[in-house]
Order: C-alpha cells, then structure tokens, then sequence
C-alpha cells in the first residue's frame, strides 16, 4: 500500500540537494568553526555563508542570525532571555491563547519567576487583534510574542501591525515564524525577534535559528565559549546549519510556484470535506497556511479517525484529547471558543512538495466513508443530547 | 503504540450497534471528557443472549467496547459481573498505561447495563454492583463540574 503523507506541519522530509550540501561536514570538513587551522576555517566559512544566505532571505543582516537546536530552544531563548535582561524595566509579557506549547510554557514558566503574563484572546478564527495587543501593552510591558502563523489551524496573524504598535511603544516584538518561514516572505523590519527552524522546510531536525536585532536586550540561556555572540555557546552544528540554509534557500526559490500548487489543493480539500455533514473548517478561511487544512466532525473523536485514515495510507494529525498525553483537547480549539466535544473531533491535513491531486483524490475518497464508518458507531447524532 | 490485537477490534469493531428493545443499557462516559459508551443487552434465561455497543471515542474506547461485548455474550449475569478491567486488557495484548481507563469504561459499561436490567426486573442487586453503580454516578458529576480552560501539557 502507498503510503500519502498529509502532515508537512509536523515534519517534512530532508530534500536529496539539502543532505548533499550536509554531507562534506560530517567526515571530510569536519572541523571546528572556532578552531584557527584549515579545517576550522572551512567549517567556519560554511556557517558564515548560512548565516549571509539566511540573512538576506530574511531581509536581515547577517549579524543578527543566532543558530540554534531549533523552534523550541529559539522560543524559549527569546522569552526568558528578554524577560531576564528586561526585568529592571518590567515584568510583563503578553503572548497569544494560541502559541506554541514553547512559548505557552516558558511564559508559564516565567510567572512562576515573577512576572506577569497577558495571555490575549483570538477570535473565533484564531485571528490576535492589533487593538487587543496595544490595550494590553501598559507601564512595564517588556515583550510581546505573537506567532506568525498557527501550527494547529493555519491562521496567519497581522504581525506588521502588531510588530508597528509594539515599535511605536518601545516594546520588544518576537514572532514565532516556524510555520511561515520559507512559505510566506517575512521582513523583519518591525520584528525584533523571529523564530524559524529547519526541519518544516525539508531541512534536517535540531536546527533552528533566533532572529535578534541589533540592539535588542536579551540575556543567553546557555553559557559557555560564547559562540553566536554569546548568545548560545556550543560548538555550532555546522552540517546541519548548511543544510538548513539550503533548505531556506530552496524553499525561497519555489515560494511563490509552490504557494500557489498547495493553495489550489488545500482549497480544494476544503471545499469537498465541508460537504460532509456536520463538518467545518478551524482557523481563518482565506488568512491561512497555504499547505494547511483543518475541520472538525461532530459525532466522532479524531484519534480514531486519525488511526482509520493511517490504516488507509493517509497520515495526518488530530487535535483530541485522546492523542494528548495529559487527555485534554487541543487548547487552541478551546481558545477559537469551540466545545471540548467539538474539539474531541479535529483533523489536520498539511500538505507539501510530494502531495499531488492523485494524493488529494485519495483522500477525498477514503475520509467520507470513515467518518460515515465512525458515525454509525457514536451513541450522537444530530439533535442527540450531544447539543 | 496500540498492539495488533487492539487494532483489529478497534478497525473491525464486533457487535457495534444498539439493540432497540434492549433488556438493560448501561451509558457512561462524559462526550467533554471525550469517551462515552453505551452497552445494550439482551438477556434470556439470566443469560446475556445478545449484546451490542456505541461508542464515541479514541480507537482503545472502541476496541475495548468491542471486547466487552465478546467477553459477555454467552454469559451468565453472574459471570458476567465476574469480568474485570485486567482481563479486557489482556485479552486485547495490553493497553498502553494512559489509555487503561478506556478498560474501565468499557467494564463500568457493562455493570451499568446489567444494574440496569436488574432494576428493570425487580431482581437484588449485588452490594459490589451498587459500590459499581454510586462510584460510576459521583465520577460522572465531578467530571460535569471539573473543566475549565487549560494551558498546554508540559510535553
């Protein structure tokens, strides 16, 4: 049986030109970037040449690319870091209902050292108001971390205007670009943080990178022989830092044809799943992830539907309860104002470079009559006490 | 994560289904919590002649649902009541630890439905099915009373 891979937000698959630009670095240019012989200096030369590529993808100078082991180390970095070199001047943070456990969890973790946490509201399509941002912002407002795109349901957030009003009021503005980054053009102009990784743009796993503005006040999480500007001591993954920038680069030259294949598809899968009954659409229908398409059935639980699609070749992610390891349903579904049953029942289908509209034929036969399947099995039905 | 043996009941569930003039039905469950089931039985000669489940839920939900039915049907009540959570376990080839709760719904079920049926029928209820009965009811009310808004799971 073929197996069709719907699940590009989770991960995405190494391309062939990316492992080859890895490859040299593992046994023949092995050397340490800071050491001062030939080999060092080759490794160095590459992680320069990825930070350069980078940056101007980016819109960025180079200087201000820090390499880390991916989205959650540069989530991570970006809150605590501001929070800690900020505290003389504040305590309070604002980040969305809807990030990503990285950030939701090292805000968390931050009100558990003492400061503040504004956690601000999403619409019913997950969409963060600009307004809401600036109502929140007060005297000791430090930082506000609001992603560029939802991992879960693909909503993209206006981060211009919000990253505008944080400038206009001298508060540090991070955005979490891991969904976005090399699928939408990003500028950094009124970002003074920005988050991207690797591996959700065929690159390799354990690489990511941290945006930081010039000037930005931000203390390291790791200490040590104060690589990237002292901001994260290691010794640098130098082949995976190359492969990541050639994924980057890659992902940048096809943006716009790609962009438009995974538009057509998705609209179409968005189109044809919502003539299922009692289905609908999560996150905004038009500001959203091109690769990304996520409902919710009533009646059904998305574990089982998830495992009766894998059964069928097509994998794909749920947000129930049943899949978490706490058994709670997905807490962005309950921040668009959704019920806990309702969210007992999503789908998420990310689409990428190796899905075709054969894959998308296939899905669309096969996922009608599972949920049909699933259906017949609920004790809820229409007008059940399900309501 | 899911052995062959849960993946198969949960794929081709048996005795799925409601049963319309059903002697006892057992529901529990809450659909916030996310698992709810309800066990039909059909008894003759206090023997379960037939049984049938529905289930809203993940695939250990539906695949102990499933092996509940297999483990009752031919049954007396009495040995009915005999069944436990372990053996439901163990006859699906385990379940993975978060997911044992499923095994305790799909038992709790089956008490529901046999309490039911006793009650129906004027018949003494066993002091353990009672205990049964009371626990199933206060969980299904501090269940209704305990959610609220959650952040995410430390992973």
């Amino acid at each position: 049986m073929s197996r069709f891979y719907f699940d590009h937000a989770a991960a995405t698959p190494v391309r062939e030109e990316v492992v080859a630009e890895m490859e040299p670095y593992f046994s023949k240019k092995f050397g340490n970037p800071s050491s001062l012989h030939n080999f060092g200096q080759e490794a160095k030369e590459a992680l320069e040449k990825s930070r350069v590529l980078i940056g101007e993808l980016l819109n960025a100078n180079p200087k201000d690319i820090v390499f880390t082991s991916g989205g959650t180390e540069s989530n991570n970095l970006a809150l605590k870091g501001v929070a800690f070199a900020n505290k003389e001047k504040g305590k309070h943070i604002i980040v969305s209902k809807i990030e990503h456990p990285c950030v939701m969890n090292s805000a968390k973790w931050l009100e558990s050292q003492g400061f503040e946490v504004t956690y601000l509201d999403v619409d019913k399509y997950g969409v963060v108001n600009p307004s809401d941002v600036e109502k929140a912002i007060k005297k000791g407002t430090i930082l506000v971390s609001v992603m560029h795109a939802n991992n879960e349901i693909g909503t993209v957030e206006p981060i211009e205007e919000i990253g505008k009003i944080c400038n206009d009021k001298d508060v540090i503005f991070h955005t979490d670009a891991v969904q976005t980054f090399g699928r939408i053009p990003i500028d950094v102009k009124n970002v003074d943080l920005l988050t991207a990784c690797s591996h959700k743009v065929y690159g390799p796993k354990g690489v990511g990178l941290l945006y930081v503005k010039e000037g930005t006040k931000i203390e390291p999480l790791i200490h040590g022989g104060g690589h990237e500007k002292g901001l994260r001591s290691g010794t640098e993954n130098v082949a995976g830092i190359a492969g990541f920038s050639k994924a980057a680069y890659l992902a940048y030259s096809e943006m716009n044809e790609e962009g438009e294949r995974l538009t057509k598809m998705r609209d179409r899968i968005i189109k044809e799943v919502l003539e299922i009954e009692d289905s609908f659409l999560n996150g905004h229908p038009t500001k959203r992830l091109q690769n990304n398409a996520h409902f919710c059935f009533r009646y059904i639980e998305g574990e089982a539907l998830a495992l009766h699609l894998d059964d069928k070749g097509i994998e794909a992610s749920t947000g129930s309860a049943c899949s978490s390891k706490k058994l709670e349903p997905s807490y962005v579904l309950l921040a668009l104002g959704l019920k806990r049953e309702e969210a007992h029942g999503s789908l998420r289908l990310t689409l990428g470079r190796k899905n075709n509209d054969e894959q998308v034929d296939y899905l669309l036969k096969e996922l009608p009559p599972i949920v049909k399947k699933l259906r017949e099995m609920s004790p809820f039905t229409k007008g059940s006490s399900w309501e | 994560m899911y052995s062959r043996k849960v993946m198969e009941n949960f794929l081709n569930p048996k005795n799925m289904g409601e049963i319309k003039d059903a002697d006892g039905v057992g529901k529990v469950g809450n659909v916030v919590c996310g698992d709810v089931m309800e066990l039909y039985i059909k008894v003759k000669d206090d023997r379960i002649e037939d049984v049938k489940f529905k289930t809203f839920g993940c695939a250990a939900a539906i695949a102990t649902s499933s092996m509940i039915t297999e483990l009752a049907k031919g049954k007396t009540i009495q040995e009915a009541l005999e069944v436990d959570k372990d053996e439901i376990v163990k006859s699906l080839g385990g379940l993975p630890p978060i997911k044992v709760h499923c095994s305790i719904l799909a038992n709790d079920a089956l008490a529901e439905a046999i309490y039911d049926y006793l009650k129906k029928n004027k018949r003494e209820i066993p002091e353990d099915l009672q205990k049964t009965h009371e626990r199933i009811k206060k969980e299904l009310e501090n269940t209704e009373k305990g959610h609220k808004h959650v952040l995410p799971e430390e992973k």
